[in-house]
């Protein structure tokens, strides 16, 4: 089976028309938020620069960064693991869990557990795994993936949540109030806190100096799961390392106010050390990561600190929704990252953008995301993965356009068809034409206007 | 070994070293600018502020919003005639909570957050498992920004820290805000 792409699956996004307005909104809504809070910040535009150049900083000495943050969690009591791949990452936690007799997991928000597809494994090898991020949990229960990194069911309304808790939850049919419900996965997620012997949690940012982590969450989810589980596993892409503590300062302002438009997240927890008697591990995770530093033209969409600002500020994410990108990270981030993993499968995911840059000036860590959507688009054509129409119209686009004469007759054709037979370029079988009318045909081209009244200049 | 094969990768793609940027640090300002500072963001992001001059304060407040079935606990020493720590508490223990009152480091004006260490915490999950936190700060203890905080943070060595700034929040259902996820359900600043 040939599973669906981009333009399908945005289609299908596309069928409720209202829905789409309503989830383009509410996410600039939130693009809003954060212009707020980053110009009440005379320093932003320095604070971005700092990070840049951080975390190029970090790329540049990656080796050594983890040689030492190693050396220095293990003095601190952590077991740190290395995985090169999603597989390696989930057999290392499911043997963990296994040593211990440990059949039931809660797990705070992590994109790598998406991108490795954990709760997958897991479950096939007898582990029963539960979100905590209200986002999460809600996605779980609808056995969705989430359709956005900082806010997993950004997709969804009200009333299918309430019919969500109803199913799953036992609350009353038709109940939607947000408060509710909130309470309602309060209760019931206090119950799997205080049941739960493991927690694993994602990393924000690992301190190469120290050998801490810190984890930031509005929901203090993470920590309700790890100051009670007596092992806490933590799982991190091995580009979430900086070099010192006092680094976070720049991170820290930067991260939420980027994301969501808030000051700093409720929680921004630094796991230094195992509490007494609790088993701490990190799972560093390559998978695919050290090709990406090897691509010049790709290494630095591992600055990446997963605040979302590129999806909420996205117009096509915002009108095709998290889901059409048939990956763990949708939107622009998602669609630069995805093809390092599989070319082949991602291969539509670049061409999902209009390039307009908006995500480029919004990125917290100047990731010129534009620029890489476009050199994407090159290296994927050129290893032959564009679907055959595309390559079909890209040939006859240069034929046309590499002959004067037949760029003249193709206009006039154009024109004539525009003018006289309509129906022939606007029917179904056009894509051109999907809300979109078509300008009213000039009677003449440009050259030939410039030869009637330029006649002295030519 | 994963180890070995993954590092020798880095090394191998990893570009020239690029130069760390400078330290950043953005001009002292007013203790009273700072002060209002934080009282506004504290309020912008959910937490209240209650104005003191006397820690036994903090007393009169919790005696005139709790019930004396109620469990509290704090780790200030001069609040000492709540129940004490022995040490010996599972951490599970404390899901019946219902306030518990802090003395952080400090705090950061900028965004409303305070800074605590575990040995102020009595146990990690205090501060998130308890249904009402309370956070003692002293206005001398109030920093401009977080530049200024991890200049303080530099010298603390700590099994957990963390930044919390007001309750507990979500907003995952259709970006309303609801206060109360799964930590506290509300943050009570006594400025003193």
């Amino acid at each position: 089976m040939i599973s669906q792409k981009h333009p399908e699956l945005a289609e299908i996004f596309n069928k409720d028309e209202a829905r789409v307005n309503w989830h383009d909104d509410t996410l600039w809504w939130i693009r809003a938020k954060r212009d707020k809070a980053a110009h009440g910040i005379s320093e932003w535009e320095l604070l971005r620069e700092t990070a840049s150049q951080l975390k190029n900083n970090v790329l540049s000495n990656l080796h050594e960064y983890l040689i030492q943050f190693e050396a220095n969690a293990k003095a601190n009591g952590i077991h740190v693991h290395w995985a090169a791949d999603a597989k390696e990452h989930n057999q290392i936690v499911l043997s963990l869990l296994q040593k211990k007799g440990i059949t039931q997991m809660v797990k705070s928000k992590s994109m790598l557990t998406e991108e490795c597809h954990l709760n997958d494994y897991l479950e096939k090898n007898g582990i029963d795994v539960i979100d905590s991020d209200l986002g999460e949990r809600i996605v779980q229960l609808a056995k969705e993936p989430p359709s956005h990194i900082v806010l997993p069911c950004i997709h969804k309304k009200k009333e299918e949540i309430g019919q969500i808790f109803h199913e799953h939850l036992g609350t009353a049919a038709g109940v939607s109030d947000p408060q509710v419900l909130t309470e309602t996965a309060r209760i019931h997620l206090r119950e799997t806190f205080l049941t739960r012997r493991s927690a694993l949690t994602g990393v924000n940012f690992a301190v190469a100096e120290t050998g801490e982590f810190v984890v930031c969450t509005n929901e203090g989810n993470a920590d309700m799961g790890a100051h009670l589980a007596e092992i806490h596993i933590a799982s991190m892409g091995i580009e979430k390392l900086i070099p010192k503590k006092k680094h976070l300062s720049v991170f820290l302002r930067l991260l939420t106010r980027s994301a969501t438009g808030q000051p700093i997240t409720t929680y921004s927890s630094h796991f230094k050390k195992p509490r007494p008697g609790q088993e701490m591990h990190l799972v560093l995770v390559d998978n695919g990561r050290s090709i990406q530093l090897g691509r010049e033209s790709f290494r630095n969409s591992l600055k990446c600190i997963r605040c979302g600002a590129c999806m909420n500020t996205c117009p096509v994410y915002r009108r095709s929704g998290g889901h059409s990108y048939h990956n763990a990270i949708a939107g622009p981030i998602g669609a630069i990252l995805a093809p390092n993993l599989d070319m082949k499968e991602y291969a539509d995911l670049p061409f999902a953008s209009t390039l307009c840059g908006s995500c480029t000036h919004v990125c917290p860590v100047k990731i010129d995301i534009h620029d890489q959507l476009y050199k994407w688009r090159q290296v994927i054509v050129k290893e032959g993965y564009v679907p055959a129409s595309k390559t079909m119209a890209m040939k006859i686009m240069d034929f046309t356009l590499s002959s004067p004469t037949r760029f003249k007759l193709a206009g006039k054709v154009g024109r004539w068809t525009l003018k006289n037979a309509g129906f022939t370029l606007n029917n179904k079988f056009n894509p051109w034409f999907k809300n979109r009318e078509m300008p009213e045909a000039p009677k003449e081209s440009f050259t030939e206007w410039y030869q009637r009244n330029h006649k002295d200049n030519l | 070994m994963s180890r070995e094969k993954i590092l020798a990768a880095i090394l191998n793609n990893q570009p020239e070293s690029t130069e760390m940027p400078a330290d950043l640090s953005f001009g002292s300002k007013s203790k009273e600018e700072v002060t209002a500072k934080f009282i506004e963001m504290i309020t912008l992001i959910g937490g209240n502020v209650i104005m003191i001059n006397d820690i036994a304060e903090i007393n009169d407040y919790v005696s005139s919003n709790f019930n004396a079935a109620d469990e509290l606990i704090t780790f200030v020493p001069e609040l000492a005639h709540y129940p004490s720590f022995t040490g010996l508490e599972k951490p599970h223990q404390f899901v019946s909570t219902e306030f518990a009152v802090f003395q952080p480091h400090f705090a950061v004006a900028e965004n409303g957050a305070v800074w605590i260490t575990e040995d102020l915490m009595g146990h990690r999950v205090l501060p998130f498992i308890c249904q009402h936190l309370g956070m003692l700060v002293r206005k001398d203890n109030i920093v401009a920004n977080m530049h200024e905080a991890y200049q303080i943070i530099e010298s603390h060595d700590y099994g957990f820290g963390t930044f919390i700034a007001g309750p507990s929040k979500t907003a995952d259902i259709e970006q309303s805000l609801v206060l109360g996820a799964h930590g506290a359900r509300s943050m009570t600043v006594f400025l003193m």
